[in-house]
């Protein structure tokens, strides 16, 4: 915070709106100092709220909005600041290219959150997502049909996930261990293939892209439209992935027994619910779920793999896992985050900002740290999350 | 998440309530009869099938995707004979020309030339060696340190800072760009126990994290003129160290005492792979510090109720650790590539750690020995690279498959019909691993 | 519903858990299952409630033969289970945890919540619990996170119900509303197997008595029988748990607990305000049932419990405040009341566990490297005087017998140069002839002239033991009373009371 002191001279020009966009807003000037003052006073102000809300309230937690707010105001008075006397920030495509590297990490983290609920630790979503690119970018050039390629990475993510899976629950081996070892068994394969198949046969390697669809009259709001409402299938897949995520777990049959298995595992079994059974079908599920997500990087962002091209989004995924509590909305919100910290990096270089980009990118990971050490919110993993349930 | 350290004692689940003592001399098996047993049952034999099978599968996949074979399979059923013909040449091939990279090779003129290779296996070892080391050291104390690519990057900052900047004698520049090494490392990694001691944060994660903290952080120096940039370069690229502070190379070692001129790469860092393997065995076996270490591993709340400060344990374990994992940072920018670093310089060496850990079963001189074998696949990797067009990255999947396959026992026994070993078979425990 | 077990036969490698086992109850009827704590009796209700497959006999329900392969068959079939500790998820609501497994739903797998909190409050005021639907059962007391155990089973219609020593973490009045509640139940229709090792609870409720030792039925009894006549039956001899000690030569205070308090991770004073002293040469028993502040009260002492307020000396030196390695050093003994969890190392070897508590000094470390020498000749001496039976001082601990795991234990903390020794349920688990081992050496360590602080939940024990008797309840201690004070009294005073004699 105190870093934002060192006075910046001038004013902060925001875009609001597209070339292409329907409605046309003008860009907004701000004069810098006075905004960030007042900003920064909004944000004392709502830290002092949620200080109220964990002393005096019933749960004393910060309630979900109040940190969306802070978070929303905090991200515009950094913009304002590091963007003093450049080019104007385009807000729509910040936010677009943050939807766009947010989409995979939120398929991760979902992906990351179904398994852990069942108390499946996954460490191998980054295997996941690598797989369900490679997958996706084989079968989809092969056969020409984006769709059936989106059906391979659906594929490869269960299989890696399959792996996974039988180690964890048949062979009891430590599931961080086989995380890690799957990422990379993963990395091996996929690389030692594309170098020996993919490059000596390149139509094995280019996929026709998903078109972008833009949703009638969604699509023309505002700011929003454009951002939200003229994307991929895969986006509009990952908003459909988040709520039936959350609506499964927290509101079905099937969701509070798989919670039930992740938190006292044997209560499970005694009540009935068949423990290996429960954790093998989620955690094949929560493979398929992060493979969409590897199809975003070979039917979506590119048409072609490359060798390691999800460069640690597993890990950042990961982190939105343990930064969003281990549920499936805050797990998004978390992947939306850390995909605008990357994606704000590329927009400031683009504008000339003199923040360096490394800061930026290095943001999710710091704060997973600061989350994981009860610095910044209270999360509880589910109470049997890695361990084996030995029958 | 609990990082179960996947020692040699793996299998020793609690006795049932009131199972009686084992010592009855009148029904035990004969010795011979056990020994044998053991030896088929027990962890060297799974190793070692685990490492057949694991080239096996490597095989498949190199014979599945090589041309030849791919073509003899086109007129399989006119003559099948060809289609074997052609894996044999394939596989043969690979694995031969994989011995040719990392052990010796026939082709060469003289011993010096031919054993060449088994000194590029020794040269890719030592960073295996050394990071397993940290690694194992971690798992002993129920840690799981997957922060080798942040501390060996921390550390090869460190250490090559030291090696550029500040002229001093031979050796003791060496000596201390080393120690500035284990530095490095040891806070690195020391982040994760402090955390871990005073917040409860879990290891895996932290580390996780941490390794891309590092990454960003030398990468941001390393593009930075005046911190780790090389001065009127545009690259993101250290300079050389100098030459007082590169490991000597042992041929040089071998000269000087009046050997022949040779030019092997194996430098003093194998040397010093060799005394830090030492130096773990002692600390784990033989000191009271590795007997803490080994208690809070196996039992944190005995350990704690035997007055063992365990939040300090960790704190500690993680600092050696962290320190050892260093040491292959010094070992790339001071031994293996001492002409400048760039932000890849952990070349996956921190995650091949904890795979050479897993395989040396945390012991000392099982990593030391993983070490050696992983540093020969990576070794003659190459040469398969060169001479078959095998990428590889083919070692990755060999050592992957390895891992999966010790790391569950029973599979590798499935796989190849071996008895059950003779340790009770697992119950349910009505209250054990998962209720705690 | 009749139950039947015929011959069922549960091994565990070469121990024989439950050996041709039979059993019948009755429909309506309460039967008691009695036995020592190893004796067979929790495996032979898992064995019933499908949780193991028996490896002979059968179960009958109604005359009809059952295959149960998991604890679901055995629901579905009318039996349920109210588990000593408790099958609830701590975080799921009331009403989450009664209907998991068999969960109301309307369309589209939803889950139908209003069903379920209608459920619980049905069977809640048919038998008038308290209970509401939407708390969360981590937040709940433990006598009413039983009754939560109960609703679950009674909602999925049990006609059999099996209570697996149900009374251990209750107060006597909790208990007491157990027993009623189960004579409600019986007269409901419901069949109850009741398993407990605590005789007067069997004689108050039971219609009939099953006694199990060391994995056979070794006869039924009325609950006319008397305590002795069940007692006996149960270990297999006239108990004689009184050992034979000389009245105590009480030197001079050793151990001064002054206003001592624990506070818990939830700011609740798990302890509170307790002050006593020891004598050097005395046994004092810590009694009380299990849960009400006797663990916490011996963690402080050792320097366990983060949060503390009052004061602890030993002998004039303030022992509050040390870490535990410093209350070790300054030569107390403690044998931990989990001797698996905190006791032992069960991966180690005898001799490692016998340095446990002495891993950074003199003898067994000499400049921070182990003398392996100095402590495989203390092993081989510790394991004859001690009489552990094991293969050798290099026998790993976890393959040792619980008699044999806490002579490793007594062997280490009485080596040392005790100025205190704190034994916590000491022979939790272990039989007869191991008990009467572990007491002579208490109490031979008290006529050392060591002061000795025992906590136990066991009446008998208390008994056999103590020179005085400190009763705590809900953190506090009711009362210090003589050790020849009567069981009447001693009982009343573990319910919170506080009779006239020992207010005197």
């Amino acid at each position: 915070m105190f870093a934002f002191g060192i006075p910046r001279s001038g004013s902060s020009t925001f875009g609001l709106s597209t070339s292409r966009d329907f409605f046309q807003i003008p860009p907004v000037t701000v004069p810098t100092v006075g905004t960030v003052t007042v900003v920064a006073i909004l944000l004392v102000v709502l830290a002092v709220v949620a200080h109220l809300f964990v002393d005096r309230g019933a749960t004393g937690k910060v309630p979900l909005w109040l940190a969306a707010v802070f978070a929303v105001l905090f991200l515009f008075l950094f913009l304002t600041w590091a963007a003093a006397g450049l080019r104007s920030v385009p807000i729509p495509g910040l936010l677009i290219g943050s939807l766009a590297l947010a989409t995979p990490l939120i398929f991760g983290s979902l992906g990351g959150v179904i398994g852990e609920r069942a108390g499946v630790v996954n460490v191998a979503i980054e295997g996941q997502l690598l797989f369900g690119a490679f997958s996706a970018a084989v079968v989809g050039s092969a056969t020409h049909q984006p769709l059936v390629g989106l059906l391979a990475a659906v594929v490869g993510g269960v299989l890696v996930s399959w792996v996974l899976a039988a180690f964890a629950i048949k062979y009891l081996v430590d599931q961080v261990i086989i995380g890690v070892v799957l990422n990379v068994l993963v990395t091996g394969l996929t690389n030692f293939l594309y170098s020996k198949v993919l490059v000596a046969d390149p139509a094995l390697n280019s996929t026709h892209r998903f078109p972008r669809m833009p949703i009638p009259l969604l699509s023309d709001i505002p700011i929003i439209g454009p951002v939200l409402f003229q994307q991929t299938i895969i986006t509009y897949l990952m908003y459909v992935a988040v709520f039936l995520t959350w609506y499964m777990l927290f509101k079905t049959r099937w969701g509070l027994r798989v919670r039930a298995v992740g938190e006292h595992p044997q209560a499970a079994d005694t009540v009935g619910i068949k423990v290996q059974r429960t954790r093998f079908w989620t955690v094949s599920i929560a493979g398929a779920v992060a493979g969409i997500g590897g199809a975003y990087y070979t039917l979506d962002a590119v048409s072609s793999f490359g060798k390691e091209m999800t460069n640690g989004a597993g890990f950042i995924a990961l982190a939105a896992v343990i930064f969003g509590g281990w549920h499936p909305i805050k797990a998004a919100l978390a992947g939306l985050l850390f995909g605008f910290a990357t994606n704000l990096q590329s927009t400031l270089g683009i504008i000339g900002s003199p923040v360096p980009s490394e800061f930026l990118l290095m943001l999710p990971y710091v704060i997973t740290i600061f989350a994981v050490a009860g610095l910044v919110g209270q999360s509880r993993s589910p109470a049997a999350d890695g361990k084996p349930y030995i029958t | 998440m609990s990082a179960q350290p996947p020692s040699g004692s793996a299998g020793a689940l609690p006795a049932e309530p009131g199972r009686a003592p084992s010592a009855e001399p009148g029904r035990e098996a004969p010795a011979a009869n056990r020994i044998l047993r053991e030896i088929f049952s027990g962890g060297a034999v799974v190793t070692v099938l685990a490492v057949v099978l694991a080239l096996l599968i490597a095989g498949v996949l190199i014979a599945a995707t090589d041309s030849g074979v791919q073509a003899a399979f086109g007129y399989f059923f006119a003559q099948p004979g060809d289609s074997f013909l052609a894996i044999g040449n394939a596989v043969g091939g690979a694995y031969s020309s994989l011995f040719q990279g990392s052990i010796y090779n026939f082709m060469r003129p003289g011993f010096l030339n031919g054993i060449k290779p088994l000194t590029e296996t020794l040269t890719f070892a030592t960073p295996l060696i050394v990071a397993g080391l940290g690694v194992a050291l971690a798992f002993r104390v129920g840690m799981f340190n997957i922060g080798g690519r942040g501390q060996i990057l921390i550390a090869a900052a460190v250490a090559g800072w030291i090696s550029w900047s500040f002229p001093m004698p031979f050796f003791i520049h060496a000596l201390v760009a080393t120690i500035g090494a284990i530095v490095g490392g040891a806070l690195w990694g020391g982040i994760a126990g402090l955390l871990k001691a005073r917040t409860g944060a879990h290891e895996v994660i932290v580390t996780i994290m941490l390794n891309y903290v590092a990454f960003y952080l030398i990468s941001f120096m390393l593009r930075t003129p005046g911190a780790l940039q090389s001065a009127g370069s545009n690259n993101p690229k250290s300079p050389a160290a100098l030459p007082t502070a590169v490991y000597p190379k042992l041929s040089d070692l071998i000269t000087l005492f009046g050997g022949g001129p040779t030019t092997f790469r194996v430098n003093a860092g194998f040397i010093i792979a060799i005394l830090a393997t030492i130096f773990v065995w002692y600390i784990v076996n033989r000191s009271s510090l590795g007997f803490r270490f080994r208690a809070v591993g196996e039992n944190p709340r005995a350990a704690r109720v035997a007055g063992i400060n365990v939040n300090m344990v960790y704190i500690l374990a993680m600092v050696l650790s962290g320190g050892l994992v260093g040491l292959a940072g010094a070992d790339q920018v001071l031994g293996s590539t001492p002409s400048g670093f760039s932000s890849g310089v952990d070349a996956g060496i921190g995650f091949d750690a904890i795979t050479v850990a897993l395989l040396g079963r945390s012991r000392p001189w099982g990593v030391f020995f993983s070490g050696l074998l992983f540093g020969a696949l990576k070794a003659g990797s190459y040469t398969m690279q060169a001479s078959e067009q095998i990428p590889i990255d083919i070692v990755l999947v060999v050592q992957s498959v390895i891992v999966l396959l010790i790391a569950a026992p029973p599979l590798v026994r499935t796989v190849f019909h071996l008895p059950k070993p003779g340790i009770q078979p697992r119950t349910r425990r009505t209250a054990g691993v998962v209720t705690k | 519903m009749k139950l039947q077990l015929r011959g069922i036969t549960k091994r565990f490698g070469a121990l024989v858990a439950n050996d041709h086992i039979d059993l019948t109850v009755g429909s309506g009827e309460i039967h008691a299952l009695l036995g020592e704590n190893g004796a067979g009796k929790s495996t032979l209700m898992n064995v019933l409630y499908g949780m193991y497959p028996a490896d002979e006999g059968e179960v009958l329900l109604d005359d009809v033969i059952q295959h149960f392969t998991g604890p679901g068959d055995a629901m579905s079939a009318g039996i349920g289970m109210v588990h000593q500790h408790f099958m609830l998820i701590p975080v799921f609501t009331v009403a989450e945890n009664v209907i998991l497994g068999h969960e109301p739903t309307r369309a589209g797998g939803r889950l139908d919540l209003a069903a379920a909190r209608a459920k619980v409050r049905e069977i809640s005021s048919r038998f008038g619990f308290d209970v509401d639907p939407d708390a969360v059962v981590e937040d709940l007391p433990v006598g009413v996170q039983q009754r939560v155990e109960i609703i679950k089973a009674l909602s999925r219609d049990a006609k059999v119900l099996i209570f697996d020593e149900p009374t251990a973490v209750l107060t006597p009045q909790e208990t007491d509303e157990l027993m009623g509640i189960m004579r409600q139940l019986k007269a409901a229709g419901t069949s109850i197997v009741f398993i407990t090792h605590k005789l007067r609870e069997v004689r108050e409720v039971a219609d009939r008595i099953t006694v199990i030792r060391l994995g056979k039925v070794v006869g039924d009894a009325p609950p006319t029988a008397s305590n002795a006549e069940l007692a006996s039956m149960m270990v297999g001899r006239a108990v004689e748990l009184m050992i034979e000690k000389d009245p105590e030569r009480p030197g001079a205070e050793a151990l001064v607990v002054e206003d001592l308090s624990v506070i818990d991770h939830n700011d609740q004073y798990v302890v509170s305000h307790v002050s006593f002293s020891v004598r050097a040469g005395e046994v004092l028993v810590i009694a009380g049932v299990q849960g009400n502040g006797q663990t916490e009260l011996t963690e402080a002492i050792m320097g366990l419990q983060p949060r503390i307020e009052g004061k602890i000396s030993l002998n004039g030196h303030e022992l509050s405040g040390r870490s535990t390695h410093g209350v070790l050093d300054a030569g107390v003994g403690f044998v931990p009341e989990d001797r698996n969890e905190d006791g032992l190392i069960a991966e180690f070897t005898i001799a490692e566990n016998l340095m446990l508590d002495r891993s950074s000094s003199a003898p067994f470390v000499r400049a921070g490297s182990l003398q392996l020498g100095v402590l495989q000749e203390f092993a081989e001496q510790k394991l004859t005087e001690f009489d552990i039976r094991a293969q050798g001082i290099d026998s790993l601990v976890g393959q040792l017998s619980g008699g044999n795991q806490q002579k490793v234990v007594l062997a280490r903390e009485l080596s040392r140069e005790l100025r205190l020794l704190v034994a916590a349920q000491p022979t939790r688990g272990l039989d007869v002839g191991s008990i009467e081992f572990v007491h002579t050496r208490i109490i031979q360590a008290r006529d050392a002239g060591i002061p000795v602080v025992v906590v136990s939940t066991e009446l008998d024990e208390v008994v056999a033991l103590a020179d005085r008797i400190a009763v705590m309840f809900r953190g506090g201690i009711v009362g210090i009373v003589p050790g020849d004070t009567s069981r009447e009294t001693l009982g009343l005073m573990m319910a919170g009371e506080v009779p006239a004699e020992a207010a005197a």
